[in-house]
């Protein structure tokens, strides 16, 4: 038995040939802690210090006196606001009904049947988020407005169907054209989540195909269906483009804040207003959030995906119920493209690109589109750029916990915010060279003053609006990724900067191109939060919509729509090309 | 200047074990094994303890690890083995006590300013990165000229047996291979302590196995001082030269896989490891026991006559008399056979004692003597329990 003389320890950190180490100080750390700040900072500057203003301007006058609750009491004895309030309610719990429910059936049909058509029916039934809703209001107009299609019996060879568009209807039709995707987009998620196993153990204990609809499926998607429920309740409560539109005399919340604020520049009460629009957005908001806590995971890894048994009786109805659907939606879209190609809808249907020379009309023509171009770009890029920075940083972070929860709890908060709200506030916060802060009587200079009336504070808002959807799928994405990845790291002394370059952004790059494309789309077609922030040098073409059918000029406005839907979607089918390619080159790794 | 490998131990470490097998102190600094304790310890844990909120973690953890020594945290899930691995390696503070690393104080370092290598059970191989690039990434950040970092990243991947497949990417490598690459990855900044966080767990049990035994050849070559989290108490008795027993938070025992086999101090330890027959006795005598009506002799027992005691037997320790003869040997007992199950190699009997029916006991015998005895047949047997093989444990009140 041989003893071992001790063995010489390498001096810890430098083997042979290797540099040390050691650093002086945790540099590392120090980053860490600086981004979580600034992170922290850009939510506050973007999400919460804006509304704070707005807030407080609705208990002052137009001239700025403080009169506490009076216009809120001014608001709730004036009939004619009160009724927008039930109105927008009335619009909002009629929309989500029908989103809810016939999104709820379509998707059902995708997903649990084994009708044809399925990528057809996906496909065209997702269309409407490429289209802007005013847009969809246009196309309604054409169809079912005083000169429709429809209204007119398909020039007189049926009798006409006048179903009273302006007003209630048409703006139910139009909400319904923008909510229904998001519904099914939802619902297919929720239905997709199951387990095989269940469905299996309900036909072994006996139980009908009824019995299991309402034992087994309808508790596995009841999240996803109150998530359907609260996200269609606040777009159609909040909604502008499609009210203004196809409102008529039918007043809601959101017409009367641009009313108070563009037609009498009467700020107070718009931010009255405002706060009445906030508060059952920030309830629902908040409701779904305390019950998808309760969510807890019913798949497992283990869960086995459902197969849908040919049916063919279940399947025909489902192919002849979401035909239905699509063609409506289809027929909406089209009409705008061909109402855009004609020279007088309805009586002269001669094609012609008049409608595209956007030189006699007023809204801002090419350089509007292209402005919106370049709006939607920078929106894509510095807001993905910023949403997964963020979400990297809650997510994978070290240290300072309090401060990840603080910014995961802010980057939530933009899903309740009503774009006319938060471009209402950004006025208030931004357009104010001084700032007096409250009960103090002190004033500071507002430094970011300066970007008010740029494109800054466009794409600002615009990456604001949109942020939640962005940044929870960007968390999505960066949970999937194995955690102990910052740990090997750290063990290799690389700091977590460049595994965040090298490792978890081409991880997560199919996430951050969908992200991009999110912010690009809804940039292009969003009014809300920018009709009250854009300078009159830089006219856009969501809002040169609206002004072209206030103008009477429907046929350009129906252009103009076309213009932006070819647009979403030519870059949605870029991103389908680019990601297939993607996807090829990195096979190697992503598949065996 | 080359990239050779550290230095290997002439000798691999004794397996004769020289640590007696009495109990030592639970939570106290312990001895090691005798051909390492003239050196400094490399890893010092001293009065670790860690909290998570209300939950006490770890209590008071003491453990030296010598150079060179393959050590095994070993316990069931929950017995903060993990935890303790996560804050030798700084991904885990400590609530309360130091971990010093070559003499140095560590405790309050972050991970990246720590010296150590580790091996995931999720392999957490970045599954963008080939092979290659996997291994050589931590080089590359220490600005090490690029033909230097290829002769190492080949050596280590010839080191791990994956020589020629430095440019596949994970997924088109099979779990074991993926491990090999970790492995290397891990050693790759020839670090003075390997940490495995179970690293054998996600694997196939042939691939187990093989890799196991293959990475205890790797350790002993390199001489790397190794901290190894399983559950697998097969894994910790092949692979470790010492055994750090765990058990909600303290360490049971600490010592050679002989030694915590052979001579358990505590019934969780003794259970723990391998398979125990437990049966409920008083102490009659300094070296008897009564166990019901049988009085068996324990030369081991230590504890006072007239206490309650539990002694512990292992199944392959007893010894099956062919032919009794008329002096009977000492604990010689007859059995009724309940119950016959195939292992494959052997066969379990499960017997009850004459004189002691209520507590069932196992037997294990191999296959071919299990034949010569008729066993699919056979109703009683006449068996001895090796007075030297029996453990005493004084009865813990419940």
């Amino acid at each position: 038995m041989t003893t071992t003389s001790p063995r010489p320890l390498a001096p810890s950190g430098t083997p042979s040939g290797l540099p040390s180490r050691t650093k002086a100080i945790d540099t590392e750390a120090w980053i860490m802690r600086i981004l979580l700040t600034l992170g922290a900072l850009w939510l506050l500057v973007g999400v919460v210090l804006p509304l704070i203003p707005m807030i407080g301007r609705s208990f002052h006058d137009t001239s700025g006196q403080w009169v506490g609750l009076g216009n809120y009491v001014q608001y709730l004895t004036t009939p004619s606001l009160v009724q927008s309030f039930l109105n927008s309610f009335g619009v909002a719990i009629a929309t989500t009904l029908l989103s809810v429910g016939l999104g709820f059936v379509y998707a059902y049909g995708l997903t649990r049947t084994a009708m044809p058509g399925k990528l057809l029916f996906r496909t065209l039934g997702l269309l409407p988020l490429y289209i802007p809703p005013l847009a969809n209001a246009i196309g309604l107009i054409f169809l079912f407005g005083n000169q429709g299609l429809v209204t007119k019996g398909l020039f007189g060879l049926l009798p006409g169907i006048d179903i009273n568009l302006y007003g209630f209807n048409g703006i139910v039709l139009g909400e319904f054209l923008y909510c229904f995707p998001q519904a099914v987009i939802i619902m297919i998620t929720a239905l997709n989540l199951t387990d095989a196993r269940l469905y299996e153990a309900a036909t072994v204990l006996g139980a009908s195909p009824v019995k299991t609809f309402f034992t087994v499926t309808l508790p596995s998607v009841k999240y996803g269906l109150i998530s359907a429920i609260f996200v269609c309740f606040i777009l159609a409560f909040t909604d502008f483009g499609v009210p203004k539109v196809v409102g008529g005399n039918f007043n809601v919340l959101a017409t009367d804040i641009y009313k108070q604020v563009i037609g009498q520049q009467n700020f107070a009460m718009g931010a009255t207003i405002s706060v009445f629009l906030l508060i059952p957005s920030v309830l629902a908001f908040v409701i779904d959030r305390l019950v998808q806590r309760r969510q807890t995971a019913l798949v497992s890894a283990k869960s086995v995906p459902l197969q849908s048994k040919p049916n063919p009786l279940l399947d025909w109805a489902m192919v002849i119920f979401c035909g239905l659907v699509t063609l409506f939606a289809v027929t909406v879209f089209a009409t705008i493209i061909l109402a855009s190609v004609v020279k007088v809808w309805p009586y002269d249907f001669s094609l012609s690109l008049k409608n595209y020379n956007f030189g006699t009309v007023g809204g801002g023509g090419y350089g509007a589109y292209w402005n919106s171009i370049r709006m939607a770009l920078y929106t894509a890029i510095f807001g993905t750029a910023i949403v997964f920075t963020g979400a990297y940083l809650v997510e994978k972070g070290r240290g300072l916990q309090w401060l990840r929860s603080v910014s995961y709890f802010l980057s939530t908060i933009p899903l309740a915010l009503p774009g006319l709200v938060l471009g209402l506030a950004y006025v208030f916060f931004f357009n104010n060279p001084i700032w007096r802060i409250p009960f103090t009587g002190m004033a500071i200079y507002n430094p970011f003053h300066g970007l008010y009336g740029t494109m800054a504070i466009l794409v600002l808002a615009n990456i604001i609006h949109f942020y939640t959807v962005c940044f929870l799928t960007a968390t999505t994405a960066l949970k999937q990724i194995d955690p102990e990845f910052e740990a090997v790291s750290a063990a290799m002394a690389v700091p977590f900067y460049k595994t965040f370059w090298r490792v978890t952004m081409p991880l997560s790059l199919p996430a951050i191109l969908e992200i991009g494309i999110y912010f690009f789309v809804n940039a292009m077609v969003t009014i809300s939060a920018i009709i009250f922030l854009y300078p009159a040098n830089l006219p856009l073409a969501a809002v040169a919509i609206i002004n072209m059918d206030d103008a009477g000029d429907t046929a350009s406005a129906a252009a103009m729509s076309t213009l932006i839907v070819l647009t979403s979607l030519g870059v949605r089918l870029a991103y389908s090309t680019l990601t297939r390619g993607l996807r090829q080159r990195s096979a190697a790794w992503l598949n065996r | 200047m080359t990239f050779s490998e550290q230095p290997a131990i002439a000798n691999t470490p004794s397996d004769t074990d020289t640590v007696p097998g009495v109990a030592t102190p639970l939570t106290q600094a312990v001895t090691a094994a005798v051909d390492r304790t003239t050196q400094a310890p490399y890893l010092r844990i001293e009065n670790v303890r860690k909290t998570f909120g209300k939950f006490v973690a770890l209590k008071d953890i003491y453990l030296d690890v010598y150079p060179g020594e393959f050590v095994c945290l070993l316990g069931p899930s929950g017995c903060g083995k993990t935890t303790l691995l996560r804050i030798i390696s700084g991904l885990e503070q400590q609530t309360q006590g130091r971990v010093l690393q070559g003499g140095k104080d560590v405790s309050h370092l972050p991970p990246s300013m720590r010296d150590f290598g580790i091996v995931f059970q999720s392999y957490a191989l970045f599954p963008n990165l080939s092979a290659t690039q996997n291994v050589a990434y931590g080089l590359q950040n220490q600005k090490v000229p690029k033909a230097q970092i290829e002769t190492r990243v080949s050596e280590l991947l010839d080191m791990v047996g994956l020589g020629g497949m430095g440019h596949k990417y994970p997924a088109q490598l099979s779990g074991g291979q993926q491990q090999r690459v970790a492995l290397a990855r891990a050693l790759a900044l020839s670090p003075g302590l390997l940490l495995l966080d179970e690293p054998l767990s996600a694997l196939d049990a042939q691939v187990r196995i093989r890799l196991r035994a293959e990475i205890t050849d790797l350790q002993r070559r390199l001489g790397i001082t190794t901290v190894m989290v399983t559950h697998d108490q097969a894994e910790a008795l092949a692979m470790a030269d010492r055994i750090v027993v765990m058990d909600k938070g303290y360490i049971a025992q600490v010592g050679t896989p002989h030694s915590v086999y052979q001579h358990p101090t505590s019934p969780f330890v003794a259970n723990f490891i391998g398979v125990m027959n437990f049966l409920d006795g008083v102490v009659e005598a300094d070296d008897t026991v009564r166990c019901g009506n049988i009085l068996l002799t324990a030369p081991n027992n230590t504890v006072p006559p007239g206490q309650a005691v539990v002694i512990a037997l292992r199944p392959e320790d007893m010894r099956v008399i062919d032919t009794p003869s008329a002096t009977p040997v000492p604990n010689q007992v007859k059995a009724e056979v309940l119950g016959r199950e195939f292992l494959g190699a052997g066969y379990r009997l499960d017997l009850t004692l004459e004189g002691n029916a209520r507590q069932p006991i196992a037997l294990e015998i191999s296959a071919n003597r299990a034949r010569a005895m008729g066993v699919d047949s056979l109703a009683g047997l006449t068996i001895q329990l090796p007075p030297d093989m029996i453990r005493v444990f004084p009865k813990e009140n419940p």
